[in-house]
């Protein structure tokens, strides 16, 4: 039986209106799935500011960890977070960057840089307790360099290097091979198309997986607690700078140490509820700590950027 | 002028490099680790030690737990380790295979609370054997209602809350209670946070849970402790200051302890720290929440410090309700 035109018609409509409405509820279910998210990490937000934000103050930072909550605060263990990070980038920077360009620009497409590859991209998802076991066994006590500044930055460096290697490797492949090309052409060797096109046309590229690799970094507890971070340390590391020839001394590297997220551990277990708050304070601190170094990422990027053109 | 510039940079970096090698033990560091429960404790002193000697001497204190710190403290690694527990033999030998002497000293009490929410109006104390029905391995999924424990008790479901496997408190109290450390029903609400369990406990009429007396103390106002019956006089003992010091809150008491190594004692600031120790316990113990010990037992603890007795009174295991005046006048062994 043929159906008639308007008959036809309402089906099609029919058929239409139900579509579009799974179209809707696709949709409301999508941003409900952004809003559980967003709004938790309001609600922490907000619940970590009620409570912590009455303790922020100049004391806060520049007092050392003490059993009285309202006399304590965070000198240490910014200090410490500050000088690990330090390690960190500086060992982490030059090794990544070295690694990315060789595997992008250098190496042959064999099965040893596949091997390498794939290596690269499972080690960024190892938990991050299998580097601090690395670094206690490799730095600590092979290398002796003691439960100091220098394991625990190293210890975070092999942690973020796989992510500094692929943010490399992406920023290089990003660039047009006209670039290279038009440089061979021009008579460049290899390392000097590198050194003048490459390295500057992927820095804002590199430093954003850097600092995003350094931001991850800075909120590490497992591997840094292994390689024997302290808890209780009420004095800073040695100065950096002497007075005395040669002006500058490294000996802060080996230095014992503890970071921020062990400090705000050891006072969520306290008992007394003043330390919560403590806690919560020394929270506020560590996640400004992160947005401004996420902030100083996408600041880069956008920099760098709006200055290339090809 | 850029290849000067990095000559010369290199050049004070060999030269700084060879002053950490040269310069590298002139600080006077005093190194701690180990448990968590004496934490509180060692911080204080650390604290107090440092402000007293104006930052001419540096106290690092770690949280490895007992066992983590015996093994960095029998490898020669820290001068001074925190514990919950008397060392265990098998921490005994790796001690004596590295040549490692130590002094055990007691410094407090660490008394675990039975607690209850404070409108449980059925519980006036527990016996160790009504608690021991409640938390031995054999109540799981038997004993689900407090009528299981005690026929004159509602007919209600039990809630239970306690810490987790990790933890000396409740090694101590599985130890203290069901005989045997670490033998305990599984289907608890267990968490090494022991707010969550004070929140937990707080909020349910029929919830039962335990933990360190520091925390009973902090939340008085949410909370009941439960009067535990003393096996020797039969008598109910609520947990407080003066039941802990004078030995009648039994057996979820415990004294808690430092180990201090041999040769740290050749510097001097070792030897001065753990004297500072000694003679301030009392007061900073009460400060963090914890329960002294006696003025007698620091005396004689001084005395065995200053004597240099080697070794634990122990003899490598756990011991439940131990007399501290007793143990300090034991032989004691390596």
């Amino acid at each position: 039986m043929q159906k008639s035109k308007s008959e036809l018609q309402t089906e099609i409509k029919k058929r239409i209106a139900v579509i579009k409405f799974w179209d809707r509820v696709f949709l409301i279910i999508g941003l409900l799935s952004t809003l559980v998210g967003l709004v938790l990490l309001f609600t922490l937000m907000a619940d970590l500011f009620v409570n912590g934000f009455p303790r922020l103050s100049y004391k806060f930072l520049s007092s050392f960890p003490s059993r009285f909550p309202e006399e304590a605060g965070i000198l240490s263990a910014w200090a410490g977070s500050f000088l690990v990070l330090l390690v960190t980038a500086l060992a982490s920077i030059p090794l990544g960057i070295a690694a990315g360009i060789y595997l992008e620009e250098y190496a042959r497409k064999n099965w040893l840089t596949d091997i390498i590859e794939i290596n690269i991209a499972n080690l960024a998802g190892v938990p991050s307790i299998v580097y601090g076991l690395l670094a206690l066994g490799l730095f600590v006590y092979f290398f002796k360099f003691g439960e100091s500044i220098l394991t625990g930055g190293l210890a975070l460096a092999l942690l973020i290097l796989p992510m500094v290697i692929m943010a490399t490797r992406e920023a290089i492949r990003a660039i047009p091979n006209s670039i290279r090309e038009a440089s061979y052409a021009l008579g460049a060797t290899k390392w000097q198309t590198v050194q003048s096109h490459i390295i500057p046309y992927s820095t804002g590229g590199i430093l954003t997986g850097v600092i995003i690799g350094l931001s991850r970094a800075i909120g590490e507890t497992a591997p840094i607690i292994t390689v024997g971070a302290l808890t209780f340390i009420a004095f800073l590391p040695t100065s950096p700078f002497s007075s005395e020839f040669p002006f500058i001394s490294f000996k802060w590297l080996f230095d014992p140490f503890t970071v921020m997220p062990i400090q705000m551990f050891n006072w969520v277990s306290r008992p007394q509820q003043e330390f919560q708050l403590n806690a919560a304070a020394a929270g506020i601190v560590l996640m400004i700590m992160t947005l401004l170094m996420n902030g100083l990422a996408i600041y880069i990027r956008y920099r760098f950027r709006r200055k290339i053109k090809w | 002028m850029f290849k000067k510039f990095v000559l010369s940079m290199i050049a004070i970096i060999i030269m700084a490099t060879v002053n950490v090698v040269v310069a590298g033990a002139d600080d006077k560091i005093i190194k701690i680790d180990g448990s968590s429960t004496v934490y509180p404790i060692t911080e204080a002193v650390a604290e107090e030690f440092q402000k007293a000697k104006r930052g001419a001497v540096k106290v690092t204190v770690g949280i490895s737990g007992t066992g983590g710190g015996f093994k960095k403290f029998c490898r020669g690694e820290t001068d001074i380790s925190d514990a919950s527990r008397p060392i265990l033999k098998k921490e005994m030998d790796v001690c004596k295979e590295h040549g490692i002497k130590y002094v055990e000293l007691p410094v407090a009490f660490d008394a675990l609370t039975v607690v209850i929410n404070p409108k449980n109006d059925w519980i006036r104390s527990m016996t160790v054997e009504e608690l021991k029905k409640m938390w031995e391995p054999a109540a799981q999924g038997k004993v689900m209602k407090w009528s299981d424990v005690n026929p004159k008790w509602p007919n209600h479901k039990l809630s239970m809350f306690g810490p987790g496997a990790d933890s000396g408190t409740f090694d101590y109290f599985t130890d203290a209670i069901n005989g045997k450390e670490k033998a305990s029903r599984g289907d608890f609400t267990a968490s090494e946070d022991d707010n969550v369990l004070v929140q937990g406990v707080a909020h349910d009429k029929y919830a039962i849970g335990y933990f360190g007396l520091a925390y009973y103390v902090e939340n008085k106002d949410k909370l009941k402790a439960v009067p535990i019956v003393n096996k020797g006089t039969t008598k109910a003992v609520s947990p407080s200051l003066a039941t802990v010091m004078d030995g009648t809150y039994q057996p979820l008491a415990r004294p808690i302890f430092i180990y201090v190594a041999e040769k740290a004692l050749t510097k001097p600031e070792v030897k001065e720290f753990v004297t500072y120790y000694l003679s301030n316990a009392a007061k900073l113990t009460k400060q963090v929440g914890y329960v002294p010990l006696s003025k007698a037992h620091y005396d004689q603890a001084m005395k065995n410090f200053n004597g240099k007795k080697l070794g634990t009174g122990f003899g490598g295991k756990n011991e439940v309700g131990v007399r501290v005046d007793e143990l300090l006048k034991r032989e004691s062994h390596l």
